[in-house]
């Protein structure tokens, strides 16, 4: 080894990745009204609306709102991950420059990147969950059952990393100037191809939506927890969900880590 | 990290950097040594490849080729090592907005893995070593650039590194400022602290460093002590008079003549901005400035020249630039 001092210090890269997601979690912590205020308002109008107003007046058919709901609280995750780390990223790496305290960090740079997928996909679980308490107020009721929860725990999480590693990609790929076109790009077809306001199978007398939404992510997340939370409504089987899943967390995450290092190191 | 290992601090062996889609290399086979305890400085105008030579030995740039050791580890081939060993503060101001002046400290030693219980302590010490105590709990959004400065150089201490790496750590401060951020790095040397300090002021390479390397164009042109590069240049030092002619001619040309046939003197020329009715000559000389005073005077009495203005130059770090450049720095 190099001398005595250096090795003074042992400090794992799992220590350093610890304490650099908590800084992240302590920020958040104590911004915890803001950030639930900005990442429900959207759902929840949109369950209101469409879950409540419309089923009020006639209409949709009874039933509707319990097959949104989970459709809900799939945009939900997946939206509230790809902006926690799309935006900040945005941000800490063309005007503030704060990122660069933890990029020197003694950790390769890629954990840097995981870590912001992490904590990224933390905060869209919470707001995911939050939904909850919500649907029960506006809906009366929420779809759930016992036998529910293993599906919609391992869709949740591979769902929130997949919009995770979706925003790391633009967040890195995308030049700062035009992050708000791309957004508007981006989420607004990503909102309404992700099969949340529908189910995947009623869409056989239009083809070649029904194609269309199979490039959506989303789908697979709003489709696994329908099948979870609501089985009786036909869906994509689960099993296909979780492999689209994991295929699209890993493509976007290679494409994602790779275009944050590049812009971590010249 | 095997093997012989050179107590130097800091050990560059020719590195290149190109940028994608450059023409030029930005670092063009530089190498140098930083000896451990050594303030080093790096001198040269914007774009000379100081900033891409810090930003290689911080593991921030990759190299092209060559190589980078840093407390004798490779930063190519082990950054996170690397990292442990190393400090850097930046040109620009890139503290954490989210957090305050503490706690910007406190974080950056948990990123570090400075144990709990130290960096309370750690903290306390470098913000009254930076005079920051009483705004500790300020948030950082407010503060001005002389204050940014001084808590990246308190926040860059947390992890007590090897090797500090100040890049321009004094451009666009007042000069209150930049006197304080000197005494610091001079207080840093005493504790035995590598510095790398980059700068395009002559003025601060003069008086922080120990010894000065002048980059130019991804070059290293000279390397050696601030005393040592001006000593090698030619005429070490100068004479700088302001005459007035009393004979009218005023043009300066006698006496350029008869002081460039004294012995001593290896060069004269006339300086442009002189007042009117004056001129303002320089003398270049081999030898001790004050022993020439005497026989210019003499000379310039005997053709009837009054000496309004005696002034002894030693050459700077300035005029070691315009030799090896030809051009001035800025």
């Amino acid at each position: 080894m190099s001398g005595p001092a250096a090795t003074a210090r042992t400090t794992g890269p799992a220590s350093v990745f610890l304490a650099v997601l908590w800084r992240d979690i302590f920020v958040t912590g104590r911004e915890l009204p803001i950030f639930l205020i900005q990442v429900i308002l959207q759902p929840l109008f949109l369950l209101f609306v469409f879950g409540k107003v419309l089923s009020e007046l006639g209409y949709t058919q009874p039933g509707y709102s319990q097959l949104l709901f989970p459709g809900v609280v799939s945009l939900t995750a997946i939206l509230t991950a790809l902006q926690s780390t799309a935006l900040p990223l945005v941000i800490e790496f063309s005007f503030t420059k704060e990122i660069e305290d933890r990029l020197l960090a003694p950790m390769p740079t890629a954990l840097v990147a995981v870590e912001k997928m992490v904590f990224a996909a933390i905060r869209a679980i919470i707001a995911a969950l939050v939904m909850f308490p919500i649907g029960v107020i506006i809906l009366g009721s929420v779809p759930w059952h016992p036998g529910a929860a293993p599906m919609f725990i391992v869709t949740l999480i591979l769902g929130t990393l997949t919009g995770a590693a979706m925003g790391l990609v633009l967040g890195t790929a995308v030049p700062p100037n035009r992050i708000n076109v791309m957004f508007t790009l981006v989420l607004t077809p990503l909102l309404f191809t992700g099969c949340v306001q529908y189910p995947w199978p009623s869409l056989d007398h239009l083809r070649w939506f029904q194609i269309v939404t199979l490039f959506n992510p989303m789908t697979y997340i709003s489709e696994g927890m329908r099948g979870a939370m609501v089985p009786s409504v036909p869906h994509i089987r689960p099993e296909i969900c979780l492999l689209a899943l994991v295929a699209a967390l890993g493509i976007f995450s290679s494409i994602g880590i790779r275009g944050f290092i590049r812009r971590a190191i010249d | 990290m095997f093997g012989v290992v050179s107590d130097a601090a800091v050990e560059v062996r020719e590195i290149v950097k190109r940028y994608p889609k450059a023409t030029v290399n930005a670092v063009d086979g530089v190498s140098f040594t930083v000896a451990s305890g050594e303030v080093f400085g790096l001198l040269g105008p914007n774009g000379a490849g100081k900033t891409t030579t810090i930003g290689i030995l911080t593991t921030r740039v990759k190299l092209t080729s060559g190589t980078g050791l840093v407390a004798g580890v490779d930063v190519a081939r082990n950054p996170v090592h690397a990292r442990s060993q190393l400090a850097v503060v930046p040109q620009r101001n890139n503290l954490d907005r989210s957090l305050s002046i503490r706690q910007n400290l406190l974080f950056h030693a948990g990123y570090h893995g400075v144990p709990r219980h130290d960096r309370a302590a750690r903290a306390d010490e470098l913000l009254k070593m930076f005079g920051l105590t009483e705004r500790a709990d300020d948030k950082v959004d407010f503060v001005s650039g002389g204050q940014a400065q001084r808590i990246m150089i308190a926040r860059a201490l947390m992890h007590t590194p090897k090797v500090l790496f100040l890049d321009e750590p004094t451009t666009g401060l007042d000069p209150a400022a930049r006197l304080f951020v000197w005494d610091r790095v001079r207080d840093l040397r005493e504790q035995g602290v590598t510095v790398v300090i980059t700068t395009h002021s002559m003025e601060e390479a003069t008086a922080l460093a120990d010894r000065v390397g002048i980059m130019d164009h991804g070059h290293l042109l000279a390397l050696d002590t601030p005393q040592a590069l001006t000593r090698s240049l030619p005429g070490s030092t100068t004479l700088d008079l302001v005459t007035s002619s009393s004979n009218g001619d005023g043009d300066g040309a006698a006496e350029l003549e008869a002081l460039g046939r004294l012995s001593g003197v290896e060069k004269v020329e006339r300086v442009a901005d002189s007042a009117p009715g004056t001129v303002r000559v320089r003398v270049y000389v081999t030898g001790e400035a004050p022993m020439m005073v005497a026989p210019v005077a003499t000379t310039l009495a005997e053709l009837g020249i009054s000496l309004n203005d005696v002034r002894l130059g030693e050459p700077s770090l300035e005029d070691v630039f315009i030799s090896l450049t030809g051009r001035a720095l800025r």
